[in-house]
Protein backbone atom coordinates (compact mmCIF):
# COMPACT_ATOMS: atom_id res chain seq x y z
CA UNK A 1 0.00 0.00 0.00
CA UNK A 2 1.34 3.29 -0.91
CA UNK A 3 1.97 5.60 1.60
CA UNK A 4 0.35 9.30 1.90
CA UNK A 5 2.23 12.47 2.63
CA UNK A 6 -0.01 14.07 5.17
CA UNK A 7 2.37 15.67 7.07
CA UNK A 8 0.43 18.99 8.28
CA UNK A 9 1.47 22.18 7.74
CA UNK A 10 2.90 24.63 10.65
CA UNK A 11 0.17 25.29 13.32
CA UNK A 12 0.54 29.33 12.38
CA UNK A 13 -0.66 29.20 9.07
CA UNK A 14 -3.76 28.44 10.69
CA UNK A 15 -5.66 30.47 12.83
CA UNK A 16 -9.26 30.89 13.21
CA UNK A 17 -11.41 32.84 10.93
CA UNK A 18 -11.59 36.41 11.80
CA UNK A 19 -14.50 37.35 13.69
CA UNK A 20 -17.00 38.95 11.24
CA UNK A 21 -19.73 41.43 11.80
CA UNK A 22 -22.29 38.32 11.42
CA UNK A 23 -20.37 36.82 14.98
CA UNK A 24 -21.06 39.90 17.13
CA UNK A 25 -23.35 37.79 19.06
CA UNK A 26 -22.24 34.02 18.06
CA UNK A 27 -24.45 31.10 18.69
CA UNK A 28 -21.99 29.78 21.50
CA UNK A 29 -19.17 31.78 22.41
CA UNK A 30 -16.38 30.25 24.79
CA UNK A 31 -13.68 32.01 26.49
CA UNK A 32 -10.79 31.28 28.24
CA UNK A 33 -12.33 27.84 29.37
CA UNK A 34 -10.21 25.79 31.73
CA UNK A 35 -11.77 22.18 33.44
CA UNK A 36 -9.82 20.44 36.38
CA UNK A 37 -11.38 17.73 37.37
CA UNK A 38 -11.08 16.73 41.12
CA UNK A 39 -8.94 14.04 40.11
CA UNK A 40 -6.06 16.52 39.13
CA UNK A 41 -7.33 15.53 35.44
CA UNK A 42 -7.01 18.87 33.05
CA UNK A 43 -9.35 17.96 30.75
CA UNK A 44 -9.83 21.46 29.18
CA UNK A 45 -7.19 23.80 28.72
CA UNK A 46 -7.67 27.53 27.43
CA UNK A 47 -10.26 27.00 25.43
CA UNK A 48 -11.52 29.91 22.67
CA UNK A 49 -14.44 29.14 20.46
CA UNK A 50 -17.21 30.99 18.65
CA UNK A 51 -19.66 28.87 16.97
CA UNK A 52 -21.83 30.96 14.32
CA UNK A 53 -25.61 30.89 13.86
CA UNK A 54 -26.67 28.60 11.79
CA UNK A 55 -23.74 26.42 10.81
CA UNK A 56 -22.97 22.59 11.18
CA UNK A 57 -19.49 22.57 13.14
CA UNK A 58 -17.75 19.22 13.83
CA UNK A 59 -15.32 19.01 17.07
CA UNK A 60 -13.32 16.45 15.88
CA UNK A 61 -10.52 14.53 18.89
CA UNK A 62 -9.14 11.52 20.00
CA UNK A 63 -10.94 9.51 22.79
CA UNK A 64 -10.26 11.24 25.98
CA UNK A 65 -9.38 14.55 23.89
CA UNK A 66 -12.13 16.53 25.59
CA UNK A 67 -14.70 16.88 23.43
CA UNK A 68 -17.64 15.83 26.11
CA UNK A 69 -16.71 17.75 28.84
CA UNK A 70 -16.82 21.20 26.73
CA UNK A 71 -20.06 19.63 25.57
CA UNK A 72 -21.19 19.08 28.75
CA UNK A 73 -20.28 22.58 30.31
CA UNK A 74 -21.66 24.38 27.62
CA UNK A 75 -24.85 22.16 28.16
CA UNK A 76 -24.42 22.88 31.91
CA UNK A 77 -23.94 18.89 33.12
CA UNK A 78 -20.37 19.87 34.33
CA UNK A 79 -19.27 22.72 36.34
CA UNK A 80 -16.55 24.57 34.17
CA UNK A 81 -13.40 25.41 36.69
CA UNK A 82 -12.76 29.18 35.15
CA UNK A 83 -13.69 31.15 32.47
CA UNK A 84 -16.78 31.81 30.33
CA UNK A 85 -19.22 30.56 27.83
CA UNK A 86 -22.30 32.16 26.52
CA UNK A 87 -25.29 30.99 24.36
CA UNK A 88 -26.57 33.49 22.14
CA UNK A 89 -24.95 35.77 24.38
CA UNK A 90 -26.76 34.27 27.41
CA UNK A 91 -23.87 33.23 30.19
CA UNK A 92 -24.30 29.63 30.92
CA UNK A 93 -24.29 30.58 34.61
CA UNK A 94 -25.77 33.62 35.47
CA UNK A 95 -28.56 33.33 32.65
CA UNK A 96 -28.63 29.47 32.69
CA UNK A 97 -32.72 29.61 32.11
CA UNK A 98 -32.46 31.23 28.33
CA UNK A 99 -29.12 29.77 27.42
CA UNK A 100 -29.99 26.29 27.84
CA UNK A 101 -33.91 26.31 26.88
CA UNK A 102 -32.44 26.93 23.61
CA UNK A 103 -30.17 24.04 23.64
CA UNK A 104 -31.00 20.03 22.61
CA UNK A 105 -28.27 17.77 23.64
CA UNK A 106 -28.07 14.74 21.91
CA UNK A 107 -25.60 12.45 24.72
CA UNK A 108 -23.01 9.87 24.06
CA UNK A 109 -24.24 7.09 26.02
CA UNK A 110 -27.40 5.46 24.97
CA UNK A 111 -29.07 6.80 27.99
CA UNK A 112 -33.27 6.26 28.16
CA UNK A 113 -35.94 5.54 30.52
CA UNK A 114 -37.02 2.09 30.13
CA UNK A 115 -40.89 1.69 31.01
CA UNK A 116 -41.92 4.88 29.39
CA UNK A 117 -43.35 5.54 25.91
CA UNK A 118 -41.34 7.61 23.15
CA UNK A 119 -44.26 10.09 23.43
CA UNK A 120 -44.04 10.09 27.01
CA UNK A 121 -40.87 10.19 27.06
CA UNK A 122 -40.65 13.66 24.75
CA UNK A 123 -43.62 15.33 26.63
CA UNK A 124 -41.25 15.01 29.40
CA UNK A 125 -38.36 16.32 27.47
CA UNK A 126 -40.27 19.00 26.36
CA UNK A 127 -41.88 20.22 29.56
CA UNK A 128 -38.51 20.16 31.46
CA UNK A 129 -37.52 22.87 28.85
CA UNK A 130 -40.37 25.32 29.97
CA UNK A 131 -42.54 24.42 26.82
CA UNK A 132 -46.33 24.12 27.13
CA UNK A 133 -47.61 20.48 25.40
CA UNK A 134 -48.13 20.45 22.22
CA UNK A 135 -48.70 16.86 20.62
CA UNK A 136 -48.49 17.90 16.96
CA UNK A 137 -45.04 18.46 17.40
CA UNK A 138 -44.38 15.44 19.16
CA UNK A 139 -45.85 13.29 16.51
CA UNK A 140 -44.09 15.20 13.84
CA UNK A 141 -40.09 14.66 15.37
CA UNK A 142 -41.65 11.09 16.02
CA UNK A 143 -42.32 10.36 12.10
CA UNK A 144 -39.22 12.14 10.71
CA UNK A 145 -37.29 9.90 13.07
CA UNK A 146 -39.62 6.69 12.29
CA UNK A 147 -40.60 6.14 15.63
CA UNK A 148 -44.28 6.83 15.15
CA UNK A 149 -44.75 3.12 14.64
CA UNK A 150 -43.67 2.60 18.16
CA UNK A 151 -45.39 4.97 19.80
CA UNK A 152 -47.21 2.83 21.75
CA UNK A 153 -44.34 0.69 22.58
CA UNK A 154 -41.67 0.84 25.81
CA UNK A 155 -38.58 2.11 25.48
CA UNK A 156 -36.60 -0.94 26.74
CA UNK A 157 -38.54 -3.03 23.71
CA UNK A 158 -36.91 -0.23 21.23
CA UNK A 159 -33.66 -1.47 19.10
CA UNK A 160 -30.18 0.28 20.10
CA UNK A 161 -30.62 2.49 16.63
CA UNK A 162 -34.43 2.95 18.04
CA UNK A 163 -33.08 4.03 20.78
CA UNK A 164 -30.34 6.71 19.49
CA UNK A 165 -33.46 8.14 17.38
CA UNK A 166 -35.21 8.53 20.49
CA UNK A 167 -32.71 10.22 22.37
CA UNK A 168 -32.66 12.65 19.22
CA UNK A 169 -36.13 13.11 19.32
CA UNK A 170 -36.12 13.84 22.85
CA UNK A 171 -33.55 16.68 22.14
CA UNK A 172 -35.88 18.12 19.67
CA UNK A 173 -38.97 17.96 21.96
CA UNK A 174 -38.65 21.54 22.63
CA UNK A 175 -37.80 22.96 19.59
CA UNK A 176 -33.88 24.01 20.25
CA UNK A 177 -32.24 26.85 18.46
CA UNK A 178 -29.21 25.34 19.26
CA UNK A 179 -28.30 20.87 19.01
CA UNK A 180 -25.41 19.02 20.07
CA UNK A 181 -24.78 15.78 18.73
CA UNK A 182 -22.08 13.79 20.77
CA UNK A 183 -20.93 10.75 18.71
CA UNK A 184 -24.58 10.61 17.05
CA UNK A 185 -23.56 7.87 15.08
CA UNK A 186 -21.80 5.91 17.06
CA UNK A 187 -22.83 1.93 16.58
CA UNK A 188 -25.01 3.01 14.22
CA UNK A 189 -25.44 1.28 10.92
CA UNK A 190 -24.84 2.77 7.18
CA UNK A 191 -27.75 3.38 6.01
CA UNK A 192 -29.41 4.98 9.32
CA UNK A 193 -25.92 7.18 9.54
CA UNK A 194 -26.96 8.61 6.41
CA UNK A 195 -30.73 8.67 7.06
CA UNK A 196 -29.15 10.92 10.55
CA UNK A 197 -27.08 13.33 8.05
CA UNK A 198 -30.07 14.09 5.93
CA UNK A 199 -31.93 14.90 9.23
CA UNK A 200 -29.23 17.09 10.26
CA UNK A 201 -29.14 18.57 6.64
CA UNK A 202 -32.54 19.63 6.76
CA UNK A 203 -32.66 20.59 10.49
CA UNK A 204 -29.59 23.39 9.70
CA UNK A 205 -32.21 24.04 6.55
CA UNK A 206 -34.81 25.31 9.40
CA UNK A 207 -31.89 27.42 11.07
CA UNK A 208 -30.71 25.05 13.28
CA UNK A 209 -26.89 25.27 14.65
CA UNK A 210 -25.41 22.40 14.80
CA UNK A 211 -22.56 21.01 17.08
CA UNK A 212 -21.54 17.41 16.23
CA UNK A 213 -18.40 15.34 17.82
CA UNK A 214 -17.85 12.36 15.82
CA UNK A 215 -14.73 9.82 15.62
CA UNK A 216 -16.00 8.94 12.10
CA UNK A 217 -14.09 11.94 9.51
CA UNK A 218 -16.25 11.22 6.78
CA UNK A 219 -19.17 12.30 9.22
CA UNK A 220 -17.36 15.89 9.63
CA UNK A 221 -15.90 15.48 5.74
CA UNK A 222 -19.33 15.20 4.59
CA UNK A 223 -21.46 17.89 6.76
CA UNK A 224 -19.73 20.40 8.77
CA UNK A 225 -19.18 23.48 7.45
CA UNK A 226 -15.85 24.32 9.80
CA UNK A 227 -14.08 22.00 11.71
CA UNK A 228 -12.58 21.88 15.24
CA UNK A 229 -9.86 20.03 16.52
CA UNK A 230 -9.31 19.40 19.99
CA UNK A 231 -6.65 17.28 21.27
CA UNK A 232 -5.50 16.51 25.20
CA UNK A 233 -7.97 19.82 26.31
CA UNK A 234 -6.77 22.34 23.59
CA UNK A 235 -8.21 23.48 20.70
CA UNK A 236 -5.39 22.78 18.23
CA UNK A 237 -7.60 24.05 14.83
CA UNK A 238 -10.57 25.75 13.95
CA UNK A 239 -11.29 26.62 10.07
CA UNK A 240 -13.75 26.35 7.32
CA UNK A 241 -14.01 22.87 6.02
CA UNK A 242 -13.27 23.58 2.55
CA UNK A 243 -10.46 26.39 3.15
CA UNK A 244 -8.93 23.26 5.08
CA UNK A 245 -9.33 20.96 2.74
CA UNK A 246 -7.47 23.37 0.41
CA UNK A 247 -4.90 24.57 2.34
CA UNK A 248 -4.06 20.83 3.79
CA UNK A 249 -5.13 18.49 1.32
CA UNK A 250 -1.87 17.52 -0.76
CA UNK A 251 -3.23 15.77 -3.64
CA UNK A 252 -1.18 12.67 -5.48
CA UNK A 253 -0.55 11.83 -9.08
CA UNK A 254 0.34 7.68 -8.93
CA UNK A 255 1.72 6.85 -12.23
CA UNK A 256 1.59 2.97 -12.24
CA UNK A 257 4.93 1.81 -14.81
CA UNK A 258 4.79 -0.64 -17.14
CA UNK A 259 8.62 -1.86 -16.04
CA UNK A 260 10.07 -2.04 -12.87
CA UNK A 261 12.11 0.64 -11.80
CA UNK A 262 14.60 0.26 -8.83
CA UNK A 263 15.73 4.06 -8.18
CA UNK A 264 13.56 7.40 -9.17
CA UNK A 265 15.70 8.53 -12.47
CA UNK A 266 18.26 11.74 -11.38
CA UNK A 267 16.71 13.68 -14.13
CA UNK A 268 13.57 13.44 -12.10
CA UNK A 269 15.05 14.22 -8.92
CA UNK A 270 13.34 18.19 -8.66
CA UNK A 271 10.13 16.87 -8.13
CA UNK A 272 10.57 14.65 -5.27
CA UNK A 273 8.89 11.64 -6.27
CA UNK A 274 8.54 8.77 -4.31
CA UNK A 275 8.93 5.15 -5.42
CA UNK A 276 6.77 2.73 -4.30
CA UNK A 277 8.25 -0.59 -2.45
CA UNK A 278 7.68 -2.89 -5.24
CA UNK A 279 9.02 -0.54 -8.12
CA UNK A 280 6.07 -0.31 -10.36
CA UNK A 281 4.72 3.20 -9.14
CA UNK A 282 6.15 6.44 -9.23
CA UNK A 283 4.14 9.07 -6.79
CA UNK A 284 4.23 12.29 -7.42
CA UNK A 285 2.58 14.76 -4.21
CA UNK A 286 1.62 18.64 -5.26
CA UNK A 287 -0.37 21.41 -3.71
CA UNK A 288 -3.62 22.00 -4.98
CA UNK A 289 -3.76 25.32 -4.23
CA UNK A 290 -0.23 26.17 -5.96
CA UNK A 291 -0.23 28.23 -8.82
CA UNK A 292 0.99 25.26 -11.36
CA UNK A 293 0.94 22.03 -10.22
CA UNK A 294 4.11 20.98 -12.34
CA UNK A 295 1.95 17.99 -13.56
CA UNK A 296 2.46 19.01 -17.59
CA UNK A 297 6.44 19.32 -16.90
CA UNK A 298 6.31 15.94 -14.44
CA UNK A 299 5.13 14.00 -18.04
CA UNK A 300 6.97 15.57 -20.53
CA UNK A 301 10.36 14.23 -18.00
CA UNK A 302 8.79 11.22 -17.38
CA UNK A 303 8.09 10.24 -21.30
CA UNK A 304 11.70 12.25 -22.12
CA UNK A 305 13.21 9.82 -19.22
CA UNK A 306 11.99 6.77 -21.52
CA UNK A 307 9.64 5.64 -18.54
CA UNK A 308 6.87 3.87 -20.02
CA UNK A 309 3.16 3.93 -17.85
CA UNK A 310 0.31 2.03 -17.99
CA UNK A 311 -2.18 4.12 -15.97
CA UNK A 312 -2.43 6.99 -14.00
CA UNK A 313 -4.43 8.14 -10.80
CA UNK A 314 -4.84 11.38 -8.30
CA UNK A 315 -5.60 11.24 -4.68
CA UNK A 316 -6.50 13.85 -2.24
CA UNK A 317 -5.90 13.72 1.40
CA UNK A 318 -9.04 13.35 3.09
CA UNK A 319 -10.17 15.39 6.49
CA UNK A 320 -9.33 11.66 8.52
CA UNK A 321 -5.29 12.25 7.01
CA UNK A 322 -5.30 15.83 8.45
CA UNK A 323 -6.57 15.00 10.96
CA UNK A 324 -4.31 12.16 11.92
CA UNK A 325 -1.42 14.36 11.28
CA UNK A 326 -2.23 17.17 13.39
CA UNK A 327 -3.04 14.98 16.28
CA UNK A 328 0.78 13.46 15.66
CA UNK A 329 2.25 16.70 15.55
CA UNK A 330 0.67 17.72 18.25
CA UNK A 331 1.91 15.08 20.10
CA UNK B 1 -32.03 36.73 33.78
CA UNK B 2 -35.57 35.60 33.52
CA UNK B 3 -37.27 35.18 37.33
CA UNK B 4 -40.37 33.52 36.22
CA UNK B 5 -40.83 29.81 37.35
CA UNK B 6 -40.52 26.91 34.88
CA UNK B 7 -43.88 25.57 35.67
CA UNK B 8 -43.85 23.48 33.17
CA UNK B 9 -40.59 22.12 34.16
CA UNK B 10 -41.70 21.27 37.42
CA UNK B 11 -44.90 19.93 36.23
CA UNK B 12 -43.40 17.43 34.16
CA UNK B 13 -41.05 15.30 37.00
CA UNK B 14 -44.04 15.68 38.79
CA UNK B 15 -46.28 13.96 36.18
CA UNK B 16 -43.42 11.45 35.79
CA UNK B 17 -42.81 10.42 39.07
CA UNK B 18 -46.91 10.22 39.94
CA UNK B 19 -46.44 8.11 36.77
CA UNK B 20 -44.02 5.83 38.16
CA UNK B 21 -45.71 4.90 41.09
CA UNK B 22 -48.87 4.03 38.71
CA UNK B 23 -46.69 1.86 36.78
CA UNK B 24 -45.42 0.37 40.36
CA UNK B 25 -48.83 0.53 42.10
CA UNK B 26 -48.14 -2.83 44.14
CA UNK B 27 -45.29 -1.81 45.13
CA UNK B 28 -45.82 1.59 45.78
CA UNK B 29 -49.65 1.72 47.15
CA UNK B 30 -50.95 -2.22 47.82
CA UNK B 31 -47.54 -3.49 49.72
CA UNK B 32 -47.73 -0.94 52.32
CA UNK B 33 -51.21 -1.63 52.63
CA UNK B 34 -51.09 -5.18 53.28
CA UNK B 35 -47.91 -5.04 55.74
CA UNK B 36 -49.88 -2.70 57.99
CA UNK B 37 -53.11 -4.31 57.64
CA UNK B 38 -50.74 -7.06 59.32
CA UNK B 39 -49.56 -4.77 61.82
CA UNK B 40 -52.98 -4.60 62.97
CA UNK B 41 -53.88 -8.21 63.10
CA UNK B 42 -50.49 -8.93 65.32
CA UNK B 43 -50.50 -6.41 67.54
CA UNK B 44 -53.95 -4.97 67.56
CA UNK B 45 -56.28 -7.81 67.31
CA UNK B 46 -53.86 -10.79 68.44
CA UNK B 47 -51.40 -9.33 71.11
CA UNK B 48 -53.79 -6.13 71.83
CA UNK B 49 -56.05 -7.51 72.98
CA UNK B 50 -54.27 -8.71 75.97
CA UNK B 51 -53.22 -5.07 77.15
CA UNK B 52 -54.98 -2.96 78.72
CA UNK B 53 -56.13 0.55 77.77
CA UNK B 54 -53.86 3.47 77.41
CA UNK B 55 -54.87 6.60 78.70
CA UNK B 56 -58.27 5.64 77.77
CA UNK B 57 -57.63 4.34 74.44
CA UNK B 58 -57.63 0.45 73.11
CA UNK B 59 -54.16 -0.21 71.95
CA UNK B 60 -55.35 -1.45 68.65
CA UNK B 61 -56.44 2.16 68.22
CA UNK B 62 -53.39 4.00 69.98
CA UNK B 63 -51.01 1.90 67.18
CA UNK B 64 -52.69 3.66 64.19
CA UNK B 65 -51.05 6.89 64.12
CA UNK B 66 -47.19 5.31 64.87
CA UNK B 67 -48.56 2.94 62.23
CA UNK B 68 -49.43 5.60 58.92
CA UNK B 69 -46.31 7.30 60.51
CA UNK B 70 -43.80 4.21 60.24
CA UNK B 71 -45.43 3.69 56.93
CA UNK B 72 -45.11 7.34 55.75
CA UNK B 73 -41.65 7.96 56.31
CA UNK B 74 -40.33 5.15 54.72
CA UNK B 75 -42.26 5.36 52.09
CA UNK B 76 -41.75 9.27 51.87
CA UNK B 77 -37.73 8.27 52.31
CA UNK B 78 -37.80 5.35 49.52
CA UNK B 79 -40.07 7.16 46.82
CA UNK B 80 -38.02 10.35 46.69
CA UNK B 81 -34.78 8.59 46.74
CA UNK B 82 -35.85 6.16 44.72
CA UNK B 83 -37.24 9.18 42.27
CA UNK B 84 -33.93 10.63 42.26
CA UNK B 85 -31.30 8.03 42.19
CA UNK B 86 -32.63 5.98 39.08
CA UNK B 87 -31.61 8.62 36.80
CA UNK B 88 -28.47 9.01 38.32
CA UNK B 89 -27.64 5.20 37.85
CA UNK B 90 -28.93 4.85 34.48
CA UNK B 91 -27.50 8.32 33.58
CA UNK B 92 -30.71 10.37 32.32
CA UNK B 93 -30.05 12.77 35.18
CA UNK B 94 -28.47 14.97 32.05
CA UNK B 95 -31.33 15.75 30.94
CA UNK B 96 -32.21 16.79 34.09
CA UNK B 97 -28.98 19.01 34.65
CA UNK B 98 -28.96 20.94 31.41
CA UNK B 99 -32.36 21.89 31.35
CA UNK B 100 -34.11 24.75 32.26
CA UNK B 101 -34.94 24.16 36.06
CA UNK B 102 -33.71 25.81 38.93
CA UNK B 103 -32.50 23.31 41.79
CA UNK B 104 -35.07 24.51 44.19
CA UNK B 105 -37.82 23.63 41.04
CA UNK B 106 -36.13 20.21 40.55
CA UNK B 107 -36.68 20.06 44.38
CA UNK B 108 -40.83 20.83 44.02
CA UNK B 109 -41.25 18.34 41.51
CA UNK B 110 -39.50 15.09 43.01
CA UNK B 111 -40.22 15.79 46.74
CA UNK B 112 -43.80 17.05 45.93
CA UNK B 113 -44.61 13.94 43.87
CA UNK B 114 -42.88 11.64 46.59
CA UNK B 115 -45.14 13.58 49.34
CA UNK B 116 -48.35 13.08 47.53
CA UNK B 117 -47.96 9.29 47.21
CA UNK B 118 -47.33 9.60 51.22
CA UNK B 119 -49.93 11.40 51.72
CA UNK B 120 -52.39 9.56 49.60
CA UNK B 121 -50.88 6.33 51.17
CA UNK B 122 -51.61 8.11 54.60
CA UNK B 123 -55.22 8.62 53.76
CA UNK B 124 -55.75 5.01 52.75
CA UNK B 125 -53.61 3.60 55.45
CA UNK B 126 -56.11 5.40 57.96
CA UNK B 127 -59.32 4.25 56.19
CA UNK B 128 -57.88 0.36 56.17
CA UNK B 129 -57.48 1.00 60.09
CA UNK B 130 -60.75 1.50 60.24
CA UNK B 131 -62.29 -1.64 58.94
CA UNK B 132 -59.94 -3.06 62.41
CA UNK B 133 -60.78 -0.24 65.00
CA UNK B 134 -63.18 2.35 65.98
CA UNK B 135 -61.37 5.81 65.19
CA UNK B 136 -61.67 9.19 65.63
CA UNK B 137 -59.66 12.65 64.76
CA UNK B 138 -59.52 14.92 67.64
CA UNK B 139 -57.61 17.35 65.72
CA UNK B 140 -57.98 17.23 62.01
CA UNK B 141 -56.16 20.58 60.78
CA UNK B 142 -53.39 19.16 62.95
CA UNK B 143 -53.25 15.55 61.62
CA UNK B 144 -52.97 17.11 58.29
CA UNK B 145 -50.63 19.27 59.26
CA UNK B 146 -48.53 16.83 60.86
CA UNK B 147 -48.92 14.28 57.53
CA UNK B 148 -48.26 16.76 55.11
CA UNK B 149 -45.53 17.99 57.06
CA UNK B 150 -43.88 14.83 58.30
CA UNK B 151 -44.21 13.74 54.27
CA UNK B 152 -42.30 16.54 52.86
CA UNK B 153 -39.84 16.42 55.12
CA UNK B 154 -38.94 12.93 54.97
CA UNK B 155 -39.15 13.03 51.36
CA UNK B 156 -36.70 15.64 51.62
CA UNK B 157 -34.63 13.45 53.54
CA UNK B 158 -35.48 10.74 51.09
CA UNK B 159 -34.19 12.95 48.15
CA UNK B 160 -30.84 13.82 50.39
CA UNK B 161 -30.46 9.98 50.23
CA UNK B 162 -31.21 9.34 46.54
CA UNK B 163 -28.83 12.06 45.81
CA UNK B 164 -25.89 11.26 48.37
CA UNK B 165 -26.38 7.10 47.53
CA UNK B 166 -23.85 5.97 45.16
CA UNK B 167 -25.21 1.79 45.02
CA UNK B 168 -28.46 0.50 45.60
CA UNK B 169 -27.06 -1.01 48.98
CA UNK B 170 -26.47 2.31 50.44
CA UNK B 171 -29.57 3.19 49.03
CA UNK B 172 -31.34 0.30 51.05
CA UNK B 173 -29.15 1.11 54.42
CA UNK B 174 -30.40 3.74 55.68
CA UNK B 175 -33.98 2.95 55.58
CA UNK B 176 -33.07 -0.66 56.78
CA UNK B 177 -30.46 0.22 59.66
CA UNK B 178 -31.86 4.11 60.94
CA UNK B 179 -35.38 4.84 60.04
CA UNK B 180 -37.31 1.33 60.90
CA UNK B 181 -34.81 1.23 64.15
CA UNK B 182 -35.86 4.79 64.60
CA UNK B 183 -39.33 4.50 64.41
CA UNK B 184 -39.58 1.30 66.54
CA UNK B 185 -37.81 2.99 69.32
CA UNK B 186 -39.79 5.82 69.13
CA UNK B 187 -42.97 5.33 69.97
CA UNK B 188 -45.04 3.20 67.25
CA UNK B 189 -46.70 0.29 69.79
CA UNK B 190 -46.16 1.81 72.86
CA UNK B 191 -46.32 5.50 74.67
CA UNK B 192 -42.70 6.56 75.77
CA UNK B 193 -43.87 7.38 79.41
CA UNK B 194 -43.95 2.99 80.07
CA UNK B 195 -39.99 3.30 79.55
CA UNK B 196 -37.58 3.32 82.68
CA UNK B 197 -36.29 6.96 83.05
CA UNK B 198 -33.09 6.47 81.00
CA UNK B 199 -34.38 5.30 78.08
CA UNK B 200 -37.21 8.03 78.13
CA UNK B 201 -34.57 10.85 78.13
CA UNK B 202 -32.56 8.86 75.46
CA UNK B 203 -35.76 8.64 72.66
CA UNK B 204 -36.01 12.70 73.45
CA UNK B 205 -32.56 12.29 70.90
CA UNK B 206 -35.00 10.94 68.38
CA UNK B 207 -36.51 12.99 66.19
CA UNK B 208 -39.22 10.37 65.23
CA UNK B 209 -40.59 10.17 68.74
CA UNK B 210 -41.85 13.83 68.33
CA UNK B 211 -43.43 13.00 64.76
CA UNK B 212 -45.37 9.99 66.45
CA UNK B 213 -46.48 11.77 69.52
CA UNK B 214 -47.48 15.13 67.75
CA UNK B 215 -49.09 13.26 65.13
CA UNK B 216 -51.34 10.54 68.26
CA UNK B 217 -52.15 14.02 69.43
CA UNK B 218 -53.96 15.07 66.96
CA UNK B 219 -56.08 11.44 66.73
CA UNK B 220 -56.29 11.49 70.75
CA UNK B 221 -55.55 14.07 72.36
CA UNK B 222 -52.40 12.27 74.06
CA UNK B 223 -48.58 13.05 73.93
CA UNK B 224 -45.31 12.18 75.10
CA UNK B 225 -44.15 15.70 74.45
CA UNK B 226 -45.95 18.89 73.68
CA UNK B 227 -47.85 19.33 70.66
CA UNK B 228 -46.20 22.50 70.19
CA UNK B 229 -42.29 20.93 70.64
CA UNK B 230 -43.27 18.20 68.53
CA UNK B 231 -44.30 20.96 65.93
CA UNK B 232 -40.95 22.80 66.37
CA UNK B 233 -39.06 19.59 65.98
CA UNK B 234 -40.86 19.04 63.06
CA UNK B 235 -39.99 21.88 61.12
CA UNK B 236 -36.58 22.02 62.51
CA UNK B 237 -35.84 18.56 60.94
CA UNK B 238 -37.55 19.80 57.38
CA UNK B 239 -35.12 22.52 57.63
CA UNK B 240 -32.12 20.91 58.29
CA UNK B 241 -32.93 18.85 55.27
CA UNK B 242 -33.33 21.76 52.99
CA UNK B 243 -30.52 23.39 54.01
CA UNK B 244 -28.54 19.80 53.15
CA UNK B 245 -30.43 19.68 49.49
CA UNK B 246 -29.53 22.93 49.06
CA UNK B 247 -25.67 23.24 49.33
CA UNK B 248 -25.67 19.60 47.30
CA UNK B 249 -27.30 21.66 44.67
CA UNK B 250 -24.44 24.67 45.56
CA UNK B 251 -21.48 22.32 45.45
CA UNK B 252 -22.81 20.08 42.85
CA UNK B 253 -21.92 17.55 44.82
CA UNK B 254 -22.73 14.09 43.66
CA UNK B 255 -24.33 15.63 40.52
CA UNK B 256 -21.50 17.99 38.73
CA UNK B 257 -18.14 17.66 38.55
Amino acid sequence: MLEQDTRPVALSQRAAPPVTATDAKPAISVSHLYKTYATGFQALKDINLKIRHGEIFALLGPNGAGKTTLINIICGIVKPSSGSVTVDGHDIIADYRASRAMIGLVPQELTTDAFETPPATMRFSRGLFGKPANPGHIEKVLKELSLWDKRESRIVTLSGGMKRRLLIAKALAHEPQILFLDEPTAGVDVELRKDMWQLVRSLRASGVTIILTTHYIEEAEEMADRVGVINKGEIILVEDKIELMRQLGRKQLTLELRDRLNAVPATLAAYNLALAPDGRALIYTYDTGAERTGITALLDDVRNAGIKFKDLRTTQSSLEDIFVGLVRQKS
Amino acid sequence: MSLAMNIYGVRAIYIYEMARTGRTLFQSIVSPVISTSLYFIVFGAAIGTRITQIQGVSYGSFIVPGLIMLTLLTQSVTNAAFGIYFPRFVGTIYELLSAPVSSFEIVLGYVGAAATKSVVLGGIILLTSGLFVPLHVDHPAWMLAFLILTAVSFSLFGFILGLWASSFEKLQIVPLLFLTPLTFLGGTFYPTSVLPPFWRTVTLFNPLVYLISGFRWSFFGIADVDVELSLAMTLLFMAICLTIVWWFFKTGYRLKN
